[in-house]
């Protein structure tokens, strides 16, 4: 698969404090990544180290095949990075003509990114005019300026309005429905979950866990049941291999599977036994429950 | 280059402070001596005519002009200051860089800009003192014209040795009211080191190496001609004279301290996490 972007044991370090340790991962094209973390997990060092507004401490990077300097590779990304930076007194057509002059491109692109963004009624007032939302949005027009290789969001959501938050999410989406590599970073864990295909799980600067979503922890996802005969199903259950933790909570019974099993033979088996079930759901644990379950193994 | 130029171009034209002060820099002195070359009634009293006590004759005007002119390089030095601080209070300067423009290119396209508008300034002045000094001077041989034209020169190398000092202190400090604070304090400091030095020493060394001060080599280049236009008036009194002349010494001092200022200009971006 052609890369975009490898990273190799990069570490960033602020004085004392190692904001980014021994970081690896690569990035494909057309998947779609989130790097995941709390607060002050170097989520944003690491972005702004392969931007080239942060040095590195130690370690390499590179970008497509390694042989373009950063900056010219930076010409076939597009990047958000927290808040919208623009001149605020130039209008919204004004600023994207000063970044089509930055990348190389042409003009005629700033009408139809701003049409995707919804802002094309908008693009002679000036910058500082707008809302938080509007801004946002035209963030993502001029990162969509040079139909980039990879569009790298940095939080993009934070502050916004419901609404707002709605409005970039439809917009990310359909620039992953066209193929485009996207990178995004966040601490929102379903909005990760709902758009990416693969994630980077950060802590303190360590790198917990990179791969696809679905393979995060090693599970076989667990059934969430009710029946009118509690007891004897929980007897049953934990007499079976196929079972391992048993959790019941007022009257749900929550089992996790140690191997694969379908709802279908699960049903037929607790049938023959003359249980009856009331309610039957088999899930996989949501990227939230994954990610609290990553960290606090690693904690222990 | 021009690529480069014609970024930073559209940054300063479009902002309505920086349009205005880089109005004022250009124009005003440009206005200031076409008016005092023209004949001016004081109130019926009496006439005054700079132009009949021999000032703009060539080639003692080049040095008028250029001297003058250089006494408004300030409302230039606010614009230079300021297009660094914004950059760092708007983040654009991040923005810039994730965008696809390098450091190297960020400070040179700033450069490019200062030298832009200093030649702009060079040539209005010399255009206008070549008019004036063609209506008025009573020696017009061509030889005389262009004798000490190197004032321009001079004056071109002051504006973007000064610019480059004010850009140099728009990147160490970022914000534009402290660069123009410091560069206050960078005046006081240099009279200090040079009243220390007349204290420990005596005042023929400390003049020597006053010269090689940042603010004082830029005011060296082009010296005061008020003593020359006396000399002019009583050329018998020796105690008067005074070297007046553009050094190529003054000129290199002065080069050395731009390329410097820009070299550590880069440096400092260079190393900074933004």
């Amino acid at each position: 698969m052609e890369s975009i972007l490898t990273i190799n044991n990069l570490t960033k370090k602020f004085g004392y404090l190692t904001a980014v340790k021994d970081l690896s991962f690569s990035i494909n094209k057309g998947n779609v990544y989130g790097i995941l973390g709390p607060n002050g997990s170097g989520k944003s060092t690491t972005l702004g180290v392969v931007l080239n507004v942060v040095n590195k401490t130690e370690g390499s990077f590179h970008w497509f095949d390694g042989k373009t300097s950063t900056h010219d590779a930076l010409k076939k990304v597009g990047a958000i990075i927290e808040r919208p930076n623009f001149y605020p007194y130039m209008t919204a057509s004004q600023n994207l003509k000063l970044v089509c002059k930055i990348k190389g491109v042409d003009y005629s692109k700033i009408d139809e990114k701003l049409e995707i963004v919804g802002l094309l009624d908008r693009k002679n007032s000036k910058f500082k005019t707008y809302s938080l939302g509007m801004k946002q949005r035209l963030a993502i027009a001029s990162a969509l300026l040079n139909d980039p290789e990879i569009l790298i969001l940095d939080e993009p959501t934070n502050g916004l309005d419901p609404q707002g938050i709605h409005q970039i999410r439809e917009i990310i989406k359909e620039i992953a429905t066209q193929g485009t590599t996207i990178l995004l970073a966040s601490h929102l864990l379903d909005e990760v979950e709902k758009v990416c295909s693969h994630v980077v799980v950060l802590r303190k600067g360590v790198k917990l866990y990179s791969g696809r979503v679905d393979e995060m922890i090693s599970s076989h996802g667990f059934f969430e049941l009710k029946c009118n005969k509690q007891s004897e199903l929980v007897e049953l259950l934990e007499n079976n291999k196929i079972f391992g933790k048993i959790k019941v909570k007022d009257n749900l019974v929550t089992a996790f599977l140690n191997e694969p099993m379908n709802s279908e033979d699960f049903n037929k088996f607790l049938f023959e036994k003359g249980i009856i079930l009331t309610h039957l759901v088999q899930r996989k644990e949501s990227l939230e429950e994954q990610f609290l379950q990553l960290t606090d193994n690693q904690k222990n | 280059m021009l690529r480069l130029l014609n970024l930073e171009l559209q940054k300063l034209l479009l902002n309505r402070t920086s349009k205005i002060l880089i109005f004022v820099s250009f124009i005003l002195p440009f206005f200031v001596i076409l008016l005092s070359s023209l004949k001016i009634n004081v109130f019926g009293f009496f006439t005054l005519e700079l132009g009949e006590l021999g000032v703009f004759n060539f080639p003692i005007i080049w040095h008028l002009t250029t001297f003058f002119a250089s006494q408004f390089k300030f409302f230039f030095a606010i614009v230079v200051v300021s297009m660094i601080g914004n950059e760092y209070s708007n983040k654009t300067i991040k923005q810039n860089l994730i965008d696809g423009l390098s450091k190297k290119e960020f400070i040179l396209s700033k450069f490019y800009t200062l030298v832009f508008f200093s030649l702009v300034s060079t040539i209005l002045i010399g255009l206008i003192s070549l008019c004036i000094g063609l209506y008025y001077s009573s020696y017009n041989e061509f030889s005389i014209i262009i004798r000490e034209t190197n004032f321009l020169v001079a004056y071109f190398v002051k504006l973007v040795g000064f610019f480059s000092l004010c850009l140099f202190f728009g990147m160490l400090i970022k914000r534009s009211a402290f660069a123009l604070a410091f560069l206050f304090i960078l005046f006081i400091l240099e009279w200090i080191t040079f009243g220390l030095i007349v204290w420990k020493f005596d005042a023929s060394i400390a003049e020597k190496i006053q010269n090689f001060f940042p603010l004082k080599s830029m005011y060296k280049l082009i010296d005061q001609p008020f003593q020359r236009i006396a000399m002019t008036k009583f050329p018998d009194k020796a105690e008067l004279a005074y070297d007046y002349a553009v050094h190529w010494h003054e000129f290199v001092i002065v080069i050395c301290w731009t390329a410097l200022f820009i070299f550590l200009s880069y440096r400092l971006l260079k190393k900074r996490d933004l």
